[in-house]
């Protein structure tokens, strides 16, 4: 009984990492720009896919993962710069529109660039399963767990203890009394893009030994974060992390107690439950509304 | 806005008629180079591509240059079913070659019934010539002799009760379905299922629920794509001491590596084409698997998989077709495919009749294990 | 030009010129499809422009109803006996129930809840088309009976040019209508401010679900339209990715726009088969066109060159 719960706890908590992990990508550029990145779940392909290629062409994986990151870091300006700036000032549903045409381009990108085959990373400290209680758990999972709450708190002191998270977070809070005390808005929504893209592509590094990657991982991505991050409630750090975490653990755990078949049905089910009961998200603010 | 309409219309119709040349045969493919049958897309249209430019360096088929017109329909059928009458329509092709899921084929099927142009499908379900249509067919196994194979092989090893996980995607619940209407004939039960959707990167709880069943001898896995390599790598993380079965689904080498380690001990019933060095000299399939292999791991460096040997198999069964029936009339080639008689193809020996339009027996299948990272005959 | 297309008889004038022209001319029943493909996307896009562009309310699961219009004639004909013409509207009632039940409770949930309680939604549609294996045919679909009037089997692309045609013209009438209603005048204070409308008098919850099931109902036959097109239908047409095209086709062509609906529909459906010729790069050159028509023409393609066409004149 407890063997089987802690092993879908550690599945759900696995997974339900990278869900946060890719909600908290959605979180920051969403406070510094008000744009629901819905190309975030490509970072997290970029991540995979260039460490993988990067590894193959023979540097070392940590060399690897670095060129994984600043490639996606580039790709993430180049999107801020390229797509979103541009368009400042437009409506929400017509950023939303440009990140998806964004998400399209980066994909068929990555379809030229790489291969439409699937590819694996080896596991940071071997293949060989730990058992915990009855529960068999491989190393990779504790990497992706440690990783992600490693990454958490980075981007938080980040937020707190720095000048230039301060200023994302003033922004954030309101952009125009950003600009009045100087703050270089545009250079803020920038640094998100670049911060996001980051974070995705370590979140595709750490992952893709347990789930493996190929050049479409991301919608899928996209989608479940993008959830997770609604379940949060928008906006806030924290409810990025739970949010993520909740959906991953109600998958694994309506997998492993109810029906493997509509697991991801009973999970949205269990969102639009919570969300009914709280309209703004378990961690949202009510927001006063503007007449 | 007129004007833009007719305006694209126009240049559709112009691109459509350019760099047609009369002389040439034209055959057209609607496969799913992109989306989540890409890796079945993507050798499929190599290997197409790889021998349409051999045949025409070689002199064409009866002097004729052969023209493969290929569409990309994402894995979407409706997408397929419009190239469908694209090229039935514009391209005005003979005959087709294509068709990577089920689904699209089975989307695609009545236009070609209908339009009376040979479709030979590349896709696995029982469905796509079972009943008969008079103009579609196709090349690999079914899903039903996987079953069947496979089943056959457990009853062998003295196993009759056993779990099964498969794929939620076209493939994965075909195949499942076909194998719950087989498995009595062999005396199997089967003690427990479980289901994974087609990107699931975790069936750890799926498997911890299955492997709970009391008195499970094996398992088998309906499914391709990333699940099944997942399946096997949890499989072997739960310690999971059992055989484990996965299907021609995953047949290429790029399984084994996905798996790693923990595919050792899998067994799948697939194409003789994986095991082609190590065939006995004496097997008749050998020189056609072994020079297939050759070629496509020349041209396009990655591992040979059963799925681009399909569309050398569909290819080749068209052009055999349009040489005996001594030019493009589809009706004529129709007749001639269904008359393909002891073709020695990547998947077997092929023997087409009016009432079969795959013309492969179970024996074309073999029985494999996976031993030290690589393929080897079980029996 | 404004009031020249803002007047309704001449702006459906237009688009029965637009089915009617090219139906004359088109050379092939591959170009009927593609046509009959773009007007059945335009009619569910109509749908969701009701719901999107003008009552200012997100849908990422309105792909959801198209799926449950297709299956409506998939299934009831061939389980239940159930002639084709009847399914279309049985269809269109199990969509408008559907909506009318989901409606009341996730219509209180504003912007980015709204989008993700509608998203999973469609998500669940699309799961139970694909597993009820029973009654669906799984994943790989089912076929679907043709459609028989007067004994004649209605199954080439030219005769659903026509119909499709018939039927955008149609559903674009009654949108007309609805928004020239105090309904239509109620959806769009709605748009510009629910608590304005609310002060006004509206019923805003009333209106909000009244709207999502008339637009449910467009999908819904637009649906129908499909499956009687292809005679196959598979899980796909209700998947999230149809539903964020039918979101991009809306925007595309211009939020609040009827007229922009189609040109919306029309850009999506017919770019990738002009792009089919750049093959591997086909998915690169979209994501880039759909960025560039949105940063060049942020009201939408319609809405934007009817202002520069304003400005000239003025």
């Amino acid at each position: 009984m407890l063997a089987s719960f802690l092993q879908f706890s550690m599945s759900g908590l696995t997974v339900g990492a990278i869900y946060a992990l890719v909600a908290l990508g959605f979180t920051i550029i969403y406070n510094a720009s008000d744009v629901v990145n819905f190309a975030q779940g490509e970072f997290v392909m970029i991540g995979g896919m260039v460490s993988v290629f990067a590894l193959a062409a023979g540097l070392p994986l940590p060399v690897a993962g670095l060129v994984a990151v600043i490639a996606a870091m580039l790709v993430g300006v180049a999107l801020h710069r390229l797509a979103i700036e541009p368009a400042r000032g437009a409506s929400p549903v017509v950023l939303i529109i440009i990140t998806i045409g964004g998400a399209f381009a980066i994909r068929g990108l990555a379809q030229v660039l790489f291969d439409k085959q699937f590819h694996k990373l080896p596991g940071f400290s071997g293949e060989a399963p730990v058992n915990i209680l009855g529960a068999s758990i491989v190393p990779q999972a504790f990497w992706v767990i440690g990783g992600a709450a490693l990454i958490v708190l980075a981007v938080t002191l980040f937020f707190e203890r720095t000048l230039l998270g301060k200023a994302v977070l003033a922004t954030a809070a309101n952009r125009f009394a950003a600009k009045l005390v100087g703050i270089n808005t545009g250079f803020v929504t920038g640094l998100s893009f670049l911060l996001s893209a980051a974070i995705g592509a370590l979140a595709g590094i750490l992952v893709t030994p347990i789930t493996l990657t190929s050049y479409d991982v991301g919608t899928l991505l996209a989608l479940k974060g993008f959830a997770a991050l609604v379940l949060g409630g928008l906006g806030s750090a924290t409810g990025a992390v739970a949010g993520g975490l909740i959906l991953g653990l109600c998958e694994a755990f309506a997998a492993g107690y109810l029906t493997s078949t509509y697991k991801d049905a009973i999970a949205f089910l269990v969102m639009i439950g919570v969300l009914l009961v709280m309209p703004n998200g378990l961690f949202g603010r009510a927001q006063a509304e503007r007449v | 806005m007129m004007k833009t309409f007719t305006g694209i219309a126009a240049s559709l119709a112009l691109l459509g008629a350019s760099a047609a040349n009369a002389q040439d045969i034209k055959i057209g493919a609607v496969l799913s180079v992109t989306g989540p049958a890409s890796f079945l897309g993507e050798p499929e249209e190599k290997t197409l591509k790889m021998y349409v430019d051999e045949i025409n360096a070689k002199g064409g088929v009866k002097g004729k240059k052969l023209q493969l017109v290929v569409y990309d329909d994402g894995g979407d059928a409706n997408k397929a079913r419009t190239f469908a009458t694209r090229l039935i329509e514009e391209d005005k092709v003979v005959a087709m070659v294509g068709g990577t899921t089920t689904g699209t084929s089975m989307a695609m099927g009545p236009a070609f019934d209908d339009a009376q142009v040979p479709f030979i499908s590349l896709a696995g379900a029982v469905v796509i010539v079972e009943p008969v249509k008079k103009y579609v067919f196709k090349t690999p196994h079914t899903d039903r002799m996987a079953c069947e194979k496979i089943f056959e092989d457990m009853k062998k090893r003295g196993f009759t009760k056993i779990g099964m996980i498969s794929g939620t995607d076209g493939f994965g619940k075909s195949m499942r379905d076909e194998c719950v209407k087989v498995n009595a004939k062999f005396g199997i039960e089967i003690l427990g299922e479980e289901t994974y959707g087609p990107r699931d990167t975790d069936m750890t709880p799926q498997l911890t629920n299955l492997r709970a069943k009391a008195g499970m001898q094996a398992v088998i896995n309906p499914g391709f794509g990333q699940g099944p390599a997942i399946v096997t790598r949890n499989y072997k993380q739960l310690g999971i001491n059992l055989p484990l079965y996965q299907s021609h689904g995953v047949a290429s080498k790029q399984f084994i590596e996905l798996a790693g380690e923990a595919a050792n001990g899998v067994r799948l019933p697939a194409a003789a084409l994986l095991v082609a060095d190590i065939l006995p000299d004496s097997d008749p399939q050998k020189p056609v698997a072994l020079a297939y292999k050759k070629k496509f791991e020349e041209a396009t460096k990655q591992p040979v998989s059963t799925f681009g040997g399909h569309a050398y198999d569909g290819l080749m069964i068209l052009v055999g077709a349009i040489e005996r029936a001594g030019g493009a009339d589809s009706k004529k080639i129709r007749d001639e495919i269904e008359k393909t008689k002891g073709f020695m193809g990547t998947a077997g020996i092929f023997n087409m009749s009016a009432t079969d339009h795959m013309g492969l027996e179970l024996s074309a299948f073999k029985m494999l294990e996976i031993k030290n990272g690589n393929w080897a005959l079980a029996d | 030009m404004a009031r020249f297309l803002a007047n309704r008889w001449i702006s459906l004038a237009l688009v029965a010129a637009l089915i009617v022209l090219p139906g004359l001319i088109l050379p092939s029943s591959y170009y009927f499809r593609v046509g009959a493909l773009v007007f059945i996307s335009a009619l569910a896009v109509i749908g969701l422009n009701l719901l999107l562009g003008f009552a200012g309310q997100v849908s990422l699961g309105h792909a959801g109803f198209v799926g449950i219009g297709a299956y409506a004639v998939a299934i009831l004909p061939a389980r239940f006996d159930v002639p084709v013409l009847l399914a279309v509207p049985a269809g269109m009632v199990l969509s408008a129930l559907v909506a009318f039940v989901i409606g009341r409770p996730i219509l209180r949930l504003k912007g980015h809840f709204l989008a993700v309680a509608t998203l999973g939604f469609g998500v669940l549609v699309a799961m139970v088309l694909a597993n009820e294996v029973g009654w669906t045919g799984g994943p790989d679909g089912m076929s679907v009976k043709r459609l028989e009037i007067f004994g004649e089997r209605i199954r080439q692309p030219r005769d659903w040019y026509w119909i499709s045609g018939t039927l955008l013209l149609i559903g674009m009438a009654i949108a007309q209508n609805l928004l020239a209603s105090p309904t239509g005048r109620a959806l769009r204070a709605l748009h510009d401010s629910e608590i304005a409308a609310r002060v006004a008098g509206v019923d805003v919850a009333r209106i909000k679900v009244t709207v999502f099931v008339i637009s449910a109902v467009y999908a819904s036959v637009a649906g129908s339209c499909l499956a009687l097109l292809n005679g196959h239908v598979t899980p796909d047409a209700a998947g999230f990715l149809q539903s964020v095209e039918m979101v991009t086709m809306v925007v595309l062509g211009g939020m609040g726009s009827l007229f922009g609906s189609i040109i919306g529909a029309a850009f999506l459906v017919i770019l990738p088969q002009a792009l089919t010729l750049f093959h591997e790069y086909e998915h690169l050159m979209l994501g880039i066109l759909i960025i560039l028509i949105m940063i060049f023409l942020r009201d939408g393609i319609v809405p934007t060159l009817h202002r520069l066409l304003m400005e000239r004149r003025s």
